[in-house]
């Protein structure tokens, strides 16, 4: 019975609770269970029996559960990042080990009102930062293709879970690609949406002018499920405008009509990327084609320079945002005999070598001398950035792009150079530096460069700011034609 | 223009101004790495940006106002109860001098 339920869309369980033909606690036991048996470390925690108690914070009150309860019953995974109340939330840090907050963010606020359930949080990268999950202080998620492999990052518990069929679906966030590279590389749909179109109010910031929630889950029609539940404008966070007319549920079977650029940046003559993923790539646009689409080359000059620019920024925004880490007020404390001494010990032990590098480097480029040289070009680069978009968008509905220039890798196999790590984020990076949305849906499978396993490609469509609902039907009318079976192509069953 | 190599005496200084106390071969390994790093980075240099704006905030925003109604904030209790080391309603924390 419950190896049936965990087939079930989230669509098709949610409708099946609302009409009474699946008790809600049946359904989200089955997940209780198959989270239990977490083998991938996806999880850092998980609801007990009960669980309904547990996350008296989190619930919603009952004169706030909209009664069409598109979420009924719907268990998800919270990556750690968001606040849940009463409920551990680490960020994936030491330095918030035990920490419960006291408020719950909007975004899981969102889903609690859509009548979804909390199911576990997610392992992470810590504070967001990585590509490969191995830079959690709780120890690297696996990918449930192959435990030898990253699921990608930051964001790869959530993906793992719900590729490893521990959760229907879950929620992240993306700032550099934080959503989508590790949805590709476990073989689901990942969606970043516009920046401001769901509240980052009680999502632990990294870079507060990029970071954007958004869902993971194993069809289109879901991550437009979850995205509805939480887009809208919030009087906490001042720079959420939600979306107008909210998000419609993708209908499209073809693309007649709409245009595709193929930026030639970040695919042709793109270094680093694999002859696998460039097959899967070129056959995907064969489909757009096929489906009606029309498909021209186009050209993004400034992308290249995307990483540059991100690797400023990011970090520039994070040493800001990180600086309330000081054991002062919550968290961990190292005690010393004065406070600064305090200060520097507390961060020494609870921040791991990437949130140190990244705190190192952000602090360097806004340090007396450097700002304009590092800071300031960089800001302008992302202007470019920006307007190579804009004008793309004349001619181009949307642009297409591989996801990730690899399949998922050995673990360890970057851990060591911090540069060959940051180049995953390659074609994911332009899209938060313009704020536009783009989304990740799984295209095929291919082989790593140099052999091994097939592992699982992922294709990305990118539209306009605010095309949100557009991005999903192209997703899902692409879907539809690419028919993407992991079980049949050597991934989990 | 822009200095291609930051070495351990510039990592130290960084490392203060970020209050993090690092191990020698933290100090080290940073050095290579942020370098690495730097390098990459330093490509933007070569750009022409004359002229170009630069961009803080991606998405075009209004004000928006709301009346200025007194609402409960959180209990001072309720903030206390996370903190490592509260004390007669506050948080302590060591003297600034040793």
């Amino acid at each position: 019975m419950s190896a049936e339920l965990i087939e079930l869309t989230v669509a098709e369980a949610a409708e099946r609770i609302r009409s009474g033909e699946l008790a809600a606690d049946e359904y989200f036991d089955a997940y209780r269970e198959a989270a239990a048996g977490d083998s991938l470390n996806a999880l850092l925690w998980r609801a007990e029996n009960g669980a309904e108690a547990d996350l008296e914070g989190t619930r919603a009150a009952q004169e706030e559960i909209d009664p069409e309860r598109p979420l009924a019953g719907i268990p998800v995974a919270v990556k750690d990042i968001f606040c849940t109340e009463g409920v551990p939330t680490t960020a994936g840090s030491r330095i918030l080990e035990g920490y419960r907050p006291p408020y719950t963010a909007t975004a899981v606020r969102g889903l609690r009102r859509a009548g979804a359930r909390v199911l576990a949080k997610a392992n992470m990268d810590e504070f967001a930062m990585g590509s490969s999950n191995e830079n959690s202080g709780y120890g690297p998620a696996l990918n449930p293709w192959d435990s030898g492999r990253v699921p990608g990052g930051s964001s790869g518990g959530s993906a793992a879970a719900v590729a490893g069929r521990l959760a229907p679906c879950a929620i992240g966030t993306d700032t550099g690609g934080s959503i989508r590279q590790p949805a590709a590389l476990c073989g689901i749909v990942g969606m970043k949406p516009t920046y401001g179109a769901v509240s980052r109010y009680g999502m632990i910031a990294f870079a507060s002018s990029l970071d954007q929630c958004g869902p993971l889950t194993r069809n289109v029609t879901d991550a437009a499920l979850l995205l509805r539940a939480m887009e809208g404008r919030d009087p906490c966070d001042s720079t959420s405008v939600g979306i107008d007319g909210g998000i419609d549920l993708p209908s499209r079977e073809d693309l007649k009509g709409l245009s595709f650029g193929v930026p030639r940046e970040l695919s042709s003559e793109a270094e680093g990327i694999e002859s696998g993923v460039r097959e899967v790539f070129e056959r995907t646009v064969g489909l757009i084609e096929q489906l009606g689409g029309e498909v021209s080359e186009t050209e993004l000059r400034h992308a290249p320079h995307g990483i540059s620019a991100y690797y400023v920024l990011a970090p520039a925004e994070a040493s800001a945002n990180l600086a309330r880490f000081d054991g002062v007020r919550y968290g961990l404390r190292v005690e010393a005999d004065e406070l600064t001494g305090m200060y520097e010990r507390t961060r020494a032990q609870g921040f791991g070598p990437e949130v140190k590098r990244r705190i190192m480097l952000g602090t360097y480029a806004l340090s007396s001398g450097y700002y304009e040289a590092y800071y300031g070009r960089a800001q302008r680069v992302r202007t470019k950035i920006a307007e190579d978009f804009s004008k793309a968008f004349e001619r181009f509905d949307f642009v297409v792009t591989p996801t990730s220039p690899t399949v998922a890798f050995e673990l360890g196999a970057k851990t060591d150079d911090p540069l060959a790590m940051y180049l995953n984020d390659y074609c994911t990076v332009p899209m938060p530096l313009a704020g536009i949305p783009a989304i990740s849906i799984p295209a095929g499978v291919a082989p790593p460069d140099g052999g091994g396993p097939d592992l699982p490609v992922g294709f990305q469509v990118a539209g306009r700011a605010f095309s949100d609902s557009g991005i999903l039907d192209v997703a899902h009318a692409l879907e539809r034609a690419i028919d993407f079976r992991p079980d049949r192509n050597g991934g989990p069953a | 223009m822009i200095r291609k190599m930051i070495d351990r005496d510039q990592v130290l200084h960084v490392a203060t101004l970020a209050r993090l106390k690092l191990t020698d071969e933290e100090l080290e390994r940073m050095a290579g790495e942020l370098s690495g790093i730097l390098e990459h980075v330093d490509r933007i240099s070569e750009l022409d940006l004359e002229g170009v704006e630069p961009t803080s905030h991606v998405i075009a925003l209004e004000n928006v106002l709301r009346p200025d109604n007194p609402r409960p904030s959180w209990s001072r209790d309720e903030m206390l109860e996370r903190a490592p080391d509260p004390a007669s309603g506050a948080f302590r924390v060591p003297s600034p001098q040793a």
